[in-house]
C-alpha cells in the first residue's frame, strides 16, 4: 500500500510517501501564499522525484495550518495527532514529542501504541517558535541554518528576558549595541526559545525518552538547550521536519 | 438558509417566548424614568432579591456585556476604552460597559441611567472599581456588598459579617427610595427566588438524559432569565414551560446534536461572539457540551437557602458561589458534574476577561485528568473582545481534542 502524507505548515510544506512501512521519501518547500497550491506542488515534486504517477497512490492525508486547502487529500488531519503518529513510527519508545514549527510550539503525550493521550500548544504568541528564530537572525545578520553552531561556541548566553518577540527583538539590538559577542547573544536567544517550549511542556506528565520534530528541531543549539532544561536527551531524526508529513501518511494507511 | 425538518425539530419554541421576556424586561427598564420606577444597577451574583422586594428594577451591565459580545460590538467598544486609558489586561466586560455608557452606544441604545448601584464581589474584585468608576460618571450612590472567599469552609466571623451588611444594605435601599423594606414580601420574593433556582437546576439536569435534548450554547441563551429576573414569578413560569419542553424532548428523542457520540463539558464563560461557530465545530465531531460550570452557578449555592429564612440564609449563598471558593472546592464541582453527565472531555476556556475563573484553571486540569482520566483542552480568549480569538487555532486545538476522544472512544453505555 502506498500513502503519502502533506504537511502545510505557515513557513513551509512537507510531503512525505509510504510504502508498505517504509519510507520512499520526503520532500520540504516553502508554502509562500497559496496553501493549496503549495500542497499541490509539494507532492508534485515529490512524486516526480521518485518516479511515480499521483494515481498509485492508495491514500493521501493532509496537515498542518493549511491542512483544509489540500483539495486532493483523502482526509485532513491535525498536526497533533500526526507528529505524534510520525514519532512513533521513527521510533516506537518515544513518550514525549516536542514539536516546535513556524508559527506554533507544542507537546504531547504518547502511550505505547503511539496515540496521543494528552497534548498542550502555545498561545496566540510568537515566542517560542521558528519565526521568532527568524526575526532574530534577521536582527543579528547570521543564517539561520548557522544559529545552532555558533551557539555552541558560547561560554556565557546572554539574557533576553522578554517573552515577546517584538521587545526581545528591541533587547537583542541592545545587546548587539552594547557590544555583546554574537555567540553570547545567540545562546540566549535559544535559552529563551527552551524555557518557553519547557515551561509549556511541564503542564503535562513529561516521560522519557522525548523526541523533537519540525523545523526548529534542526537548529542543534534549541536542542541542547532544551535538554538542559529536561534533564534528559532530546532525541532528533533526521526526518524531523517532515515528520508531520511521515505521520499523516502513516495515519493514511488505516483510513477505510 | 432552507432548515430541514429534523433542524426544525431541534428549534426551542420556548426560545421566542423567552425573547418576549426579555424585550419586555428592556422595555421597562428603558422606560422606568416616565413611570416613576427605580434603576439599579447590579453585578450578575449580586443580591438581587431585596431589590425585587422594594420594586426597583435591576439592570445588569454583564447580561449587556454578553449582548455586545453576541453583537460583535466588544472588540471596538474595548478600543475606545483602551483610548480613554484602560489597560487591555482589564475585564472585556468592564471596558465595554465604560465605553457604552460615556457614549449611549452598543445594543439597545445603551442601558437606562441607574439611579443606584449596587455592587458584590463575590464574582471578582474587578467590578468594585468598575461600579466606582460608574458612580462617578452618573453621580449615584453605590452599595458594596463584600464577601470574603472562601478557601473551604464558611467562618462563623464571615456569616456575622456578611450578614450586618443585607441590614446595611436594605437601609440604603430604603434611603434611595425613600420607603420602608417589607419584610413579608421579601420572604415571598425569597421563595420565588429559590422556586426559580430550582426550576434552572431541573432544567439543566435534562442533559443527563442520552441523548442530550440541549447543549450549553442553549443553556447560556436560557440563562439571562435566572440572572435578571430572579425572584419573580416571571421567571417561575418560564422555567416550568422550559423544563416541560425538556421532557418532551427527551420523550420523543430529540437531541440537541445530531448523532450525539461525545459529551463535554464546558469550563467558564462563553466566547460570546463565537457561539456558533462553536456550537457548529462541536457538532461536526458529534460532540454535544451537555453542561457548563457558568450556568450552573446560577443554582451552585441554592443548598445554603433557608426558604423560611431568606435574608438570613442568603449571606451564606451569596458568598459560597462559584467564583468565591477555593481551587479544590471548584474541582469537586468539576468532578461532580463529569460523573452526573457522563462526559468524554472537559473544554476550558481561559478567558482573559475574568481572572478568578481562569486561575487555577490549570490546577483543576491536573486534577480532573488525575482523578477522572478524562482528555482536557484549553481554549484562550476575552469573552467579549472578538480581537483576541484566533480561529485557526482554536479549530486546530478542537479538532486535535477530538481526535484524541475518538481514539478513545465514547464512554460505557453511548448509544452506537
Amino acid at each position: 500500500m502506498k500513502t503519502a502524507g502533506i504537511d502545510i505548515g505557515s513557513i513551509t510544506a512537507k510531503a512525505a510517501i509510504l510504502e508498505d512501512g517504509v519510507i520512499l521519501g520526503t520532500r520540504i518547500g516553502f508554502t509562500g501564499y497559496n496553501a493549496g497550491l503549495a500542497g499541490r506542488k509539494i507532492f508534485e515534486d515529490l512524486t516526480g522525484e521518485l518516479g511515480m504517477e499521483a494515481s498509485s497512490l492508495d491514500r493521501i492525508v493532509s496537515t498542518g495550518y493549511g491542512r483544509k486547502s489540500v483539495e486532493f487529500a483523502h482526509k485532513s488531519m491535525t498536526e497533533i495527532i500526526c507528529h505524534g503518529a510520525g514519532a512513533h513510527f521513527l521510533d516506537p519508545k518515544v513518550r514525549t514529542v516536542v514539536d516546535v514549527g513556524g508559527q506554533d510550539s507544542k507537546a504531547l503525550i504518547l502511550d505505547a501504541s503511539g496515540k496521543v493521550t494528552d497534548f498542550v500548544m502555545n498561545d496566540k504568541c510568537a515566542a517560542g517558535t521558528g519565526r521568532f528564530l527568524e526575526v532574530m537572525a534577521r536582527a543579528l545578520e547570521v543564517n539561520l541554518d548557522e544559529f545552532g553552531e555558533i551557539s555552541l561556541q558560547s561560554e556565557n548566553p546572554a539574557k533576553i528576558s522578554s517573552i515577546c518577540t517584538v521587545f526581545a527583538e528591541s533587547e537583542v539590538i541592545s545587546l548587539i549595541s552594547r557590544g555583546e559577542q554574537r555567540d553570547n547573544i545567540i545562546a540566549g536567544i535559544h535559552d529563551s526559545v527552551a524555557s518557553r517550549v519547557y515551561a509549556m511542556a511541564q503542564r503535562l506528565a513529561v516521560n522519557a525518552p522525548i523526541m523533537m520534530t519540525g523545523g526548529v528541531a534542526r537548529n542543534i543549539g534549541v536542542v541542547r538547550a532544551l535538554e538542559k532544561r529536561f534533564g534528559s536527551p532530546v532525541e532528533v531524526n533526521e526526518y524531523a521536519q517532515a515528520n508531520g508529513a511521515i505521520g499523516a501518511a502513516v495515519l493514511a494507511c488505516s483510513l477505510p | 438558509m432552507p432548515q430541514t425538518d429534523a433542524e426544525k425539530k431541534r428549534k426551542f419554541r420556548s426560545a421566542k417566548r423567552m425573547r418576549e421576556i426579555m424585550t419586555e424586561y428592556y422595555i421597562e427598564a428603558k422606560t422606568a424614568d416616565q413611570t416613576g420606577k427605580k434603576v439599579a444597577w447590579i453585578t450578575s451574583g449580586g443580591p438581587v432579591e431585596p431589590l425585587i422586594a422594594m420594586d426597583v428594577i435591576p439592570v445588569y451591565p454583564e447580561n449587556y456585556g454578553a449582548m455586545i459580545g453576541a453583537s460583535h460590538m466588544g472588540g471596538d467598544l474595548c478600543a475606545k476604552a483602551e483610548a480613554l486609558g484602560y489597560s487591555t489586561d482589564l475585564c472585556s466586560y468592564a471596558r465595554a460597559d465604560i465605553a457604552c455608557a460615556l457614549e449611549d452606544g452598543g445594543p439597545i441604545g445603551g442601558l437606562p441611567k441607574p439611579d443606584m448601584l449596587v455592587c458584590c464581589n463575590n464574582i471578582c474584585g474587578t467590578v468594585m472599581k468598575w461600579y466606582e468608576i460608574q458612580a462617578r460618571l452618573f453621580d449615584v450612590p453605590l452599595f458594596i456588598f463584600d464577601t470574603p472567599f472562601c478557601h473551604v469552609d464558611f467562618a462563623e466571623e464571615a456569616r456575622r459579617y456578611v450578614r450586618t451588611q443585607i441590614d446595611e444594605y436594605i437601609g440604603f435601599l430604603e434611603g434611595v427610595c425613600k420607603k420602608k423594606f417589607d419584610f413579608d414580601r421579601s420572604m415571598e420574593v425569597g421563595r420565588l427566588s429559590l422556586k426559580g433556582q430550582r426550576l434552572w437546576q431541573d432544567v439543566l439536569d435534562a442533559a443527563a438524559h442520552r441523548p442530550s435534548p440541549m447543549t450549553a450554547f442553549d443553556a447560556f441563551f436560557f440563562l439571562a432569565l435566572i440572572v435578571t429576573l430572579r425572584g419573580t414569578d416571571k421567571v417561575v413560569d418560564f422555567y416550568t414551560e422550559l423544563l416541560e419542553e425538556m421532557k418532551e424532548r427527551v420523550n420523543q428523542g430529540i437531541s440537541a446534536v445530531e448523532n450525539e457520540r461525545y459529551r463535554l463539558l464546558w469550563d467558564n464563560l462563553p466566547v460570546w461572539y463565537r457561539l456558533k461557530w462553536l456550537s457548529d465545530t462541536f457538532a461536526a465531531h458529534e460532540a454535544c457540551l451537555v453542561a457548563d460550570t457558568y450556568t450552573t452557578a446560577w443554582c451552585g449555592s441554592m443548598k445554603y437557602i433557608d426558604e423560611n429564612n431568606f435574608i438570613d440564609s442568603m449571606a451564606e449563598a451569596y458568598t459560597r458561589i462559584y467564583l468565591n471558593i477555593g481551587v479544590d472546592e471548584m474541582a469537586k464541582t468539576i468532578f461532580a458534574m463529569i460523573d452526573k453527565y457522563e462526559v468524554d472531555g472537559l473544554v476550558m476556556h481561559s478567558n482573559r476577561s475574568c481572572k478568578p475563573y481562569s486561575f487555577g484553571q490549570y490546577d483543576i486540569m491536573r486534577m480532573v485528568q488525575e482523578k477522572k482520566g478524562i482528555p482536557c483542552m484549553m481554549l484562550e480568549s476575552h469573552m467579549v473582545d472578538e480581537r483576541s480569538f484566533s480561529e485557526s487555532q482554536a479549530a486546530t486545538r478542537i479538532d486535535a481534542f477530538m481526535e484524541v476522544i475518538r481514539q478513545r472512544g465514547p464512554r460505557a453505555g453511548t448509544a452506537l
